[in-house]
């Protein structure tokens, strides 16, 4: 197992948020969050990530054991060497080049020196297909281009794992599908991948787990072929319907992924 | 004008522009200098929520905005050697000029520190930079950018504010300008040609600032 993740729990204020999140990753899933919104599906990622310091709750990476309530600096910094973090709106650093945008985590986090970072960010830009877009500054891209800069600036720092915290929700339309496309390329080359995300298609199709959330505990979890073709839980079931009948009005339609698959990142912009 | 008045101040003329750029100009440059790394600072601890040091922060800004600079001036000068603290006329000028205009720049700076948006530092700290190089590579640039034009603002009121030093016997341009009047008695068209001295300085601080600004704006552009 190479992940173990144990008794989540985490309040703001009076409000409990997760009640309690249990779950096993192993090397290569890639596990598709799902559930209602306020569920705490984002307070859990970031908890994983010490983004947010949970109130109790243990990690067992690769064997090693972290308190998520009282880790140390070292301790968070070991973490946070095995994972990378895509956000919602990416977060690109403003001022920075696409490229700088990549390097500067590598230089100035990971101490490593400029020409090797550079080499290193080009190549992980090129894998997302933005290797031609170098000098560019964040504001002059689409949010789709964005949001695979910031794939690259995970990819870079070569993480165990990757977790995605709807990484597609953000963007229009018509660009949704060059980030799944990217995403996909990612699984099928075997990174590990925790992604909250409402593209059923893509838990159906890419994920191979799938994560019921509601209510800061998990509902239901099991391969996502079982989820979708025998949901366990009547809410599971009810949470299913709900979001096919959204995806078959025509004003919600998104990318299928059929059309995502043909994309080749590098033949993108 | 009489032929008279011209001779005057074209006589005047090199004398006072070498008191603008031997003492008005380097005053000015200390001062506003010292006001941007205390305005630095006292922006960052409030940013970064400091306590103490915070509270003392809000002292600090509240009293010198509350409080006119000319009464700060003869305060420190004339008042404080009254308890035995006695500093000379240039350096208190340096001292009360930075303090005051950087309470103002202070808070420029630190509404620029909130306005960037804080994913990029959560960004920063996933990638493991540590949260000084977070401020320094990223987060600073990105207010400085935004609180240019106010800092500009700043320096150029700064120039201006330098003549109140004549006050506490610094001599410097407009001081000057003082002590050639006394002699030749023409206020009208000394102080005139003061302004306009003043007026060039500004003016060319004014269009430096565009140029910059116009460099700054490369990574501010819209989507294309
Ligand atoms: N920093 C915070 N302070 C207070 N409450 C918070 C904070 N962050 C999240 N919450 C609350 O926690 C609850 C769960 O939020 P969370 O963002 O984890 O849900 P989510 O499942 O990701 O929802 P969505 O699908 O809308 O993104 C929400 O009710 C939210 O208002
Ligand atoms: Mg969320």
């Amino acid at each position: 197992m190479m992940l173990e993740i144990n008794g989540i729990r985490k309040a703001f204020g009076k409000k409990e948020i997760l009640k309690g999140i249990d779950l096993q990753v192993e090397k290569g899933d890639v596990v598709a969050i799902l559930g209602p919104s306020g569920s705490g599906k984002t307070t859990f990622l970031r908890c994983l990530n010490f983004l947010e310091i949970a109130d109790s709750g243990t990690l067992i990476f690769d064997g090693e054991h972290f308190d998520l309530h009282a880790a140390k600096r070292r301790d968070v910094a070991r973490v946070r060497q095995k994972t990378a973090f895509v956000f919602q709106n990416y977060n690109l650093f403003l001022n920075k080049t696409v490229l700088q945008n990549v390097t500067l985590g590598l230089t100035s986090g990971g101490k490593m020196k400029k020409a090797e970072a550079r080499e290193i960010a080009v190549r992980a830009l090129e894998r997302v297909g933005m290797g031609d877009r170098l000098d560019s500054y964040p504001n002059q891209l689409s949010g789709g281009q964005q949001q695979r800069v910031a794939i690259a600036r995970g990819l870079a720092s070569d993480p165990e794992i990757i977790y995605f915290d709807e990484p597609t929700s953000a963007l229009d339309p018509e660009l949704i599908g060059e980030v799944l496309g990217v995403m996909r390329q990612l699984a099928q080359e075997g990174m590990t991948m925790l992604v909250v995300t409402h593209e059923m298609d893509f838990a159906r199709t890419v994920s191979n787990k799938v994560v019921f959330m509601e209510d800061g505990v998990i509902v239901e979890t099991g391969s996502s072929r079982e989820f979708f073709e025998r949901p366990k839980t009547a809410r599971s079931k009810e949470f299913i319907r709900s979001i096919l009948e959204k995806s078959e009005s025509p004003m919600e339609r998104r990318t299928p992924l059929s059309k995502i698959s043909k994309i080749e990142p590098e033949t993108l912009n | 004008m009489s032929e008279k008045i011209w001779s005057i101040l074209i006589e005047a003329l090199p004398k006072m522009l070498e008191y603008g750029l031997k003492v008005t100009i380097p005053l000015t440059l200390l001062s506003f200098s010292f006001a941007l790394i205390l305005s630095v600072l006292v922006a960052l601890i409030q940013y970064a929520n400091v306590p103490v040091l915070k509270q003392l922060c809000r002292v600090y800004i509240w009293v010198v905005r509350g409080t006119p600079l000319l009464v700060q001036l003869f305060l420190v000068f004339y008042g404080l050697p009254k308890i035995g603290i006695l500093l000379p006329a240039y350096p208190t000028a340096v001292l009360v000029f930075g303090f005051n205009e950087g309470a103002y720049m202070a808070e420029s700076l630190r509404g620029a520190l909130e306005a960037v948006p804080k994913g990029q530092l959560e960004a920063g700290l996933c990638v493991r930079m540590s949260y000084i190089k977070i401020m320094w590579h990223i987060v600073l640039p990105q207010a400085f950018r935004t609180a240019f034009p106010a800092l500009s603002n700043s320096l150029i009121s700064m120039v201006k504010g330098t003549s109140l030093a004549a006050t506490i016997t610094v001599t410097e341009m407009f001081r000057q300008a003082q002590v050639i009047n006394a002699r030749v008695y023409q206020p009208l068209a000394l102080y005139t040609e003061c302004a306009l001295i003043y007026l060039a300085f500004c003016s060319v601080l004014t269009v430096l600032q565009h140029l910059i600004e116009k460099r700054l704006n490369r990574y501010g552009g819209v989507k294309s």
